[in-house]
């Protein structure tokens, strides 16, 4: 067999690497596509496995046109459209699969691994998490394998260790260059292209109306809404309270939120208590309100979103979060706040029409009793406290008059019952009252020193607006007393200390998974801040530390290009003048001989002996004949004869000199 | 060159047209004290160059033809009861002589081709517990067809490293096998082989082989040729100390035969195909490789 022919058939060893390193490059994009058709590529890899190994016969060129047609149709069928990331993606999976059953030359298994490397990005358009970056990491050390197998025509299976190895350091070795230009490459404020609505995506956290049993759903779920990093502090418990929607128009069963004009800075009112000041990171949860300490000083800042506010102090980006968002904000926890339009007036005391009487009889019951309105929220609260309540996350259907259901007859429910009712009962009474949705308190990772808030600390509560106080917040699932409390998860959240019976060795296996989840977490968050986060105002920070001030474009790009190429100059040079060591002055005396003729054209080539090397020498430069040849004899004699001394050694150092200053 | 090394190549050039490197070859293994293998199709002259080596070199000669029935008494001899003296003596086979042509070697049984090659290890042979030494100097040349002709028990690789070289002969050039074709009968100029050289002088010259001089230089060269093998993914094995041994030997032969006391790493080049090729098992064993060719990779091992 020709070497042209060996060089075009990709080696048995080879060709099973590249299955295995395909395999992994496309396994998240399998699991993110219709199984049917992830199945028929699973199909595709077999086919080919069971030709590798068993030599099953490959399809003919047209079954396999008709493949492709297929294929392509399916795709088509499977999202709709040939374009977009999923589409796309999922036809580029697609097609890689089916090319596994015409890969023949070298060439097509070359051409199969670069779309596996460029099959790497894809895999960040959907998830850029620590667990996706790590997973690709291995897929690109997995495919640098295969083409190190690709290319050993000598190689086998079983030296996997040599391939895994010898990609490993090739990866460690493109290490720096990859941190370089991940730190210098210049950063757009706006990504470069974007990338297009992804279908109907489930949208998760808080919705912008409130039914009843609308929060209970949403809290089961352990995902996290939003981590903050507080700057001093961090405020009591009973302050952290994460201001989402403010609901207003209530059809006696659904709460929703108001029209109202929009504004640059938060609306004016008076802070009693000390200022605190951190950082959000949110998720992106496909909606544009943000979450903002209980009451917002300030207009956050972050990097490409502009911010506004509504009156009621509800925060808007002015696009839908779709990726993980930060800003800085200031809060003030105590406060004072009068604002109350007669728009605002009119909306906050509205109910409709007839639909809950009985609650409406139990507010007219205490105004004809003649108490204040501090008097009426107090009794409103003391309600939940007296009477029967119990708080629980499957309460019972309502029907028709929710609330007065809710009052008197089942008196189980969720936060979102008892605000929903409170409100009600405030608003039956004549007083100015409105739901506020977001998130109460939240974990404090101590690894990570933020806290973090999950969904589960969903929340609805209550603002009542009162003549001496302005809006005053009224929690009315705190009246509920622990002992009224059914769901043991529930428990924790009313009170810190778990009244939970463990055994010793339990709580400590607990203490050490709440360790590990706050040390992951704590590790998602800096990944979150430092890698996916780094932007152009990072880099520009970082660069003033480095003492750089002038980071503009040209000049980022400039030195990005002037350090690589430094780097790639370093390792030349490195691997340009590394040789062994020569401490025997023989050897060196030669190699210096060497080195001139290698000057002159005539390099020797690493298996060449010394008679040959002369011989050569002498053919090619005949005047140069007996001085090779002179040196070439003594220096025979010092390395491989018996015969030789220390005055052949001086002899040979003058040779070479002389043989220096003659060519 | 020594003289008397000058004449056997000369006076045998001229009964094998063409094959001076081949002849070159056999001559450096029989001086370093191994024993050759010439592997080549029927009717390239592997016969005719056994029998011009051991006519040239004064040597006793004998035959054997291997066949799938030959049995190791055929080769060894045995004992045999003399009614004459009422004794059991020992007849000497075949294999005591100084020069043995053991002709396709691979048509025999792996029973018979162990006991041959093992008398070839130990110079002597042992029959019903008595030892008898076999004559001196000692020389094997056996021939074997390519191993995937029919009728064939292939040696296996722990047979094969019995051999110091393994050498093919290869058609002639066209002069060469003009020559022979328009030259006389072969058989008749074979009678006037006149020996060239005393086997105690033969003895000598073996002798001389272990004094030629291999510097430090020179070993650091082929322990690095022996640990190339060993960590190269080309070949599935290394080479063994013996083949270590094995290259120094011949190298040291192929040296003398250049008419130097000292061995350069170019001796170890001319001979390393022929030493160490039936040694190594490439690791893509899908093609049929010559012995330059399967060590080619050599040539990525610097000389010290």
């Amino acid at each position: 067999m020709g070497r042209n022919e060996l060089a075009l058939t990709p080696p048995g060893h080879g060709r099973l690497w590249l299955l295995g390193a395909l395999f992994l490059v496309t396994l998240p994009h399998l699991l993110r596509m219709p199984p049917w058709l992830s199945i028929s590529c699973l199909l595709i890899f077999g086919w080919r496995l069971l030709h590798e190994v068993r030599g099953y016969d490959l399809p003919g060129r047209w079954l396999r046109y008709l493949i492709v047609f297929i294929g392509i149709a399916a795709v088509g069928a499977a999202y709709r459209t040939l374009l977009g990331p999923d589409a796309g993606v999922a036809l580029l999976t697609v097609m890689l699969c089916l090319k596994l059953l015409e890969l023949r030359t070298l060439r097509d298994a070359m051409i199969a691994l670069f779309i596996g490397y460029f099959m790497v990005v894809g895999g960040f358009l959907f998830s850029q998490s620590i667990a996706m970056g790590g997973y690709l990491f291995l897929v690109v050390l997995a495919l640098t394998a295969t083409l190190i197998a690709l290319n050993h025509p000598a190689g086998r299976l079983a030296d996997y260790r040599l391939y895994l190895s010898t990609g490993g350091k090739l990866l460690l070795q493109s290490l720096p260059l990859m941190l370089l230009m991940f730190l210098l490459f210049p950063r757009l404020s706006n990504p470069l292209w974007s990338v297009p609505e992804q279908g109907p995506s489930a949208r998760t956290g808080l919705s912008d109306t409130i039914e009843m049993g609308s929060i209970s759903n949403l809290v089961q779920s352990q995902a996290v809404a939003f981590r903050v990093d507080f700057d001093g502090n961090v405020p009591a418990a009973d302050a952290l309270y994460w201001r989402g929607p403010v609901l207003w128009h209530t059809d006696g069963r659904r709460w929703e939120r108001m029209q109202m004009p929009i504004q640059r800075e938060p609306p004016a009112f008076e802070v009693l208590g000390e200022e605190v000041a951190y950082t959000v990171t949110l998720e992106p949860h496909r909606r544009r309100w943000i979450f903002a300490l209980d009451l917002p000083l300030n207009r956050p800042r972050a990097a490409n979103t502009a911010f506004y506010f509504l009156p009621d102090f509800q925060l808007l980006s002015e696009r839908e979060v779709k990726e993980k968002l930060r800003y800085a904000m200031r809060s003030a926890t105590a406060y004072r706040l009068d604002t109350l339009s007669p728009a605002m007036h009119a909306a906050a005391t509205a109910l409709p029409g007839i639909a809950n009487p009985r609650t409406r009889r139990l507010a007219q019951q205490w105004l004809e009793e003649g108490i204040t309105p501090a008097e009426i929220v107090q009794r409103g609260y003391r309600l939940f406290r007296e009477q029967p309540f119990y708080y629980t996350r499957q309460p019972p259907q309502l029907g028709d008059d929710p609330v007065d259901e809710f009052l008197f007859s089942t008196r189980r429910g969720f936060c979102e019952h008892y605000a929903s009712a409170f409100v009600t009962l405030m608003r039956a009474a004549g007083l100015p009252a409105r739901i506020v949705a977001g998130y109460q308190g939240g974990e404090f990772n101590e690894l990570g020193d933020y806290l973090i808030v999950r969904q589960s600390n969903a929340h609805a509560w209550a603002e009542v607006w009162l003549q001496e106080q302005g809006w005053l917040r009224v929690d009315p699932t705190t009246a509920v007393p622990a002992s009224r409390v059914e769901s043991s998860v529930d428990a924790a959240r009313f009170q810190s200390t778990s009244s939970l019976d463990d055994g010793a060795g339990f709580a400590a296996l607990r203490k050490l998974y709440r360790q590990f989840r706050y040390g992951w977490d704590a590790l998602n968050h800096s990944w979150n801040q430092w890698v996916l986060g780094f932007d152009r105002q990072k880099q520009l920070e970082l660069l003033r530390k480095l003492g750089l001030h002038t980071a503009s474009w040209g000049w980022l790009a400039g030195i990005m290009v002037g350090l690589v190429m430094a780097v790639v100059a370093l390792i030349a040079l490195l691997t340009l003048f590394r040789r062994p060591p020569r401490r025997d002055p023989v050897a060196r005396l030669y190699q210096r001989f060497c080195d001139k003729l290698a000057k002159a054209g005539l390099p020797r080539q690493l298996d060449e002996g010394p008679t040959d090397f002369a011989a050569r020498v002498s053919a090619a430069r005949p005047e140069l004949a007996s001085a090779v040849q002179r040196i070439s004899q003594l220096y025979i004699r010092l390395r491989y004869t018996r015969h030789g001394g220390t005055q052949d050694i001086e002899s040979l150092r003058r040779l070479v000199r002389e043989f220096k200053a003659q060519i | 060159m020594q003289p008397p090394l000058q004449q056997v190549i000369e006076q045998a050039g001229r009964f094998i047209l063409g094959k001076e490197h081949p002849i070159k070859l056999s001559l450096a293994c029989l001086l370093a004290r191994g024993h050759l293998l010439i592997e080549d199709l029927p009717g390239v002259g592997k016969t005719t160059l056994s029998h011009v080596l051991a006519g040239t070199l004064g040597l006793e000669y004998n035959r054997i033809q291997f066949t799938s029935d030959l049995l190791p008494a055929d080769i060894l001899g045995g004992t045999v009861y003399e009614r004459d003296s009422g004794a059991f003596t020992f007849h000497p086979g075949p294999i005591f002589s100084q020069l043995i042509l053991a002709d396709e070697i691979n048509r025999a049984t792996p029973k018979t081709q162990s006991a041959m090659l093992e008398a070839m290890e130990e110079q002597q042979i042992t029959i019903e517990g008595k030892s008898y030494p076999l004559p001196s100097p000692f020389f094997v040349i056996a021939t074997q067809n390519p191993t995937y002709q029919i009728g064939t028990f292939p040696l296996p690789e722990s047979q094969l490293d019995r051999f110091l070289m393994v050498i093919t002969l290869g058609y002639p050039a066209h002069d060469a096998e003009r020559a022979l074709l328009m030259g006389r009968e072969r058989r008749d100029m074979l009678q006037e082989i006149k020996p060239v050289i005393r086997p105690e002088e033969l003895l000598a010259l073996q002798r001389q082989v272990r004094e030629v001089h291999a510097s430090e230089s020179l070993i650091d060269y082929i322990q690095a040729l022996l640990a190339f093998s060993r960590h190269s993914p080309w070949y599935l094995t290394g080479l063994s100390p013996r083949a270590g041994l094995s290259l120094l030997s011949a190298s040291r032969a192929w040296a003398l035969l250049a008419g130097r006391d000292h061995v350069m790493p170019e001796d170890v080049q001319a001979i390393l195909p022929y030493v160490v090729a039936h040694r190594l098992q490439p690791a893509d064993d899908t093609t049929v490789h010559s012995a330059e060719a399967l060590v080619k990779p050599f040539a990525e091992v610097p000389i010290p």
